[in-house]
């Protein structure tokens, strides 16, 4: 713990490092401010959410050896958990939510880790203050939007019926798995990651499944058409009836229960239970209220700041820059979380980099696992590595010539050396990723 | 209730236990073990649960699929003959007094 008087004199020397821009790494604004406050102020860092980002960065300031208070304000009535098994492992387990919790509570008591279980109303950010809806409030030295995302609505006549369900946190997770104990018929609105993934759940369980997707394929935003191809297959293989370039226009009840849902050809499928899974909308609401520039997320810098030097955003919420790609993207991924809490506890402990971590993402279906390194995007050309017959195989996506993306199916080694080689910004010959005997390690 | 003896890098032992059939990474998790990430939840995607399994233990484990081999080539740490991922190891009664080492780092 430093004193006081050590704090400013750090404080100075990073002035004049700054205005000498003799460092290599200058003091961004943001980072100055919280120095400066940190020398005024006992009051915490208060981190709003309780989800992946909010969690990690709370661990990472006390392993980056942050020793003044900390708040985690959490907006559910558990410890934080873990969502990945939320669409997986803990719909087949036994339920018990030890299995996703991030850490026992001892964990946040011994590292001095405010849980705060409140809802958050309000920012004033002239007086550094977050109001709760308990009628609580607390002052912040830096603030920390961890907010996440919700899920988007289905908007239409019995969206709200008790057997509509969405999956989201771990409420939403025990109240399917109850509900999946007596289905016979499931139908899956959306086919992403989640809805896939509790779509391969269900349908090892004996339970019908049929999936609804708008898009003409499945995954279609964040997967070439060689994996949606190939998942689409294998689904079907494992009992799912995909209907693709297809959308919902009724849902019917009668006594009470979900009879079935209606496409817009017309079609009727049986149902009784729904799983909506179309989309996120980010947590912003807050943060444009306290007229911090937000669009599909909170804006922020290549730092993890928002136009307010006290206020810094992370996870899903967040709308960033980085040098690996032009435009400014959010993305929702546990990686994402965990990356930019961990890069943003390094600029609160005086450690300052940009943000620039690969994108990776994972998805188990089934007995398949998709591991995508990058994003899947902004390619013209593919080779495939492996063969999708055998259920073992890559996609590496060039664009402009370059390698851009890389999705393996039950090839984790593929997919590890993918994302060293995208993290270095290495690229490597077609010809070279398509050959099985080539070892993609001695491209590192 | 099987134990689970996890070693820190610095030499300092833990001693939990953890109900048969929990993976060593889920022990190592509910009793606040530190040095174990386990990111990806125990997905088999991430890599930050790398132990090395003690050498008397080693032969008693089932071997690592082709998947934790692969994973395995990649991790952040020194791999050794006794390296594996916890989230693959399943807790029984013939493992009680599983010794781990915890590596120095996960990233």
């Amino acid at each position: 713990m430093l004193l006081a008087s050590e704090k400013y004199l750090q404080i100075s020397s990073g002035f004049i490092a700054w205005r000498a821009g003799a460092a290599l790494v200058r003091l961004s604004e943001a980072e100055r401010k919280f120095e400066e406050v940190a020398v005024r102020t006992d009051e915490p860092v208060v981190i709003v959410g309780a989800g992946h980002a909010g969690f990690q960065l709370a661990a990472s300031l006390r392993q980056s050896g942050y020793e003044e208070r900390i708040a985690l304000i959490n907006n559910e009535p558990h410890l934080p958990y873990q969502r990945p098994p939320l669409s997986k492992g803990f719909l087949e387990g036994n339920g018990d939510p030890q299995a996703v919790f991030f850490r026992p509570e001892s964990f946040f008591r011994d590292y001095r880790i405010d849980l705060v279980e409140d809802h958050v109303v309000e920012i004033d950010r002239m007086t550094r203050k977050t109001s709760f809806q308990s009628t609580r409030s607390l002052n912040y030295r830096h603030l920390v939007m961890a907010t996440g995302a919700r899920n988007r609505l289905l908007r239409m006549p019995n969206a709200g019926h008790d057997d509509v369900r969405y999956l989201r946190s771990l409420a939403d997770s025990e109240a399917i798995r109850e509900r999946l104990e007596n289905a016979k018929q499931v139908v899956v609105i959306g086919a992403g990651f989640v809805g896939l993934e509790f779509a391969a759940t269900a349908a090892a369980k004996g339970i019908a499944v049929d999936i609804v997707e708008l898009a003409p394929r499945i995954m279609a935003r964040v997967v070439s058409p060689v994996v949606s191809g190939y998942f689409q297959a294998r689904h079907e293989g494992a009992g799912c009836c995909i209907h693709s370039a297809r959308s919902v226009s009724a849902i019917e009840t009668a006594n009470g229960r979900l009879q079935c849902v209606i496409l817009d050809d017309g079609r009727k499928l049986p149902a009784d239970l729904l799983i909506v899974g179309i989309g996120v909308v980010p947590n912003v609401e807050l943060a444009m209220a306290a007229g911090l520039p937000s669009q599909d997320g909170i804006v922020v810098d290549q730092h993890l700041a928002t136009v307010d030097p006290n206020i810094s955003a992370i996870g899903d919420c967040a709308l960033f820059s980085s040098h690996r790609y032009k435009s400014p993207l959010r993305l929702q991924s546990v990686s994402n979380a965990v990356d930019q809490a961990k890069c943003l506890a390094a600029r609160l402990t005086g450690k300052i980099r940009p943000f620039d971590s690969l994108p990776w993402f994972w998805s188990d279906q089934g007995n398949d696992k998709l591991q995508i390194a990058g994003l899947i995007d902004s390619y013209e050309d593919i080779v495939v590595r492996g063969d999708p017959d055998q259920n073992s195989f890559s996609v590496f996506c060039y664009g402009d010539g370059i390698l851009r993306g890389v999705e393996s199916v039950n090839r984790v080694g593929d997919h590890m050396a993918a994302r060293r080689l995208l993290a270095a910004c290495t690229t490597v010959d077609p010809d070279k990723a398509a050959n099985l005997s080539f070892d993609l390690k001695t491209a590192l | 209730m099987p134990r689970v003896i996890f070693v820190a890098s610095n030499g300092a032992r833990r001693e939990v236990s953890e109900a048969a059939g929990a993976s060593a990474m889920t022990a190592a998790r509910i009793n606040d073990v530190s040095g174990i990430e386990a990111e990806c939840a125990g997905a088999l995607s991430c890599g930050t649960c790398h132990v090395y399994v003690a050498p008397e233990f080693a032969s008693l484990l089932p071997p690592p699929s082709e998947e934790e081999e692969g994973m395995l080539e990649f991790v952040a740490a020194e791999r050794r003959v006794g390296s594996r991922l916890s989230c693959q190891i399943v807790l029984t009664d013939e493992l009680d007094g599983l010794t781990l080492e915890i590596p120095e780092t996960q990233t």
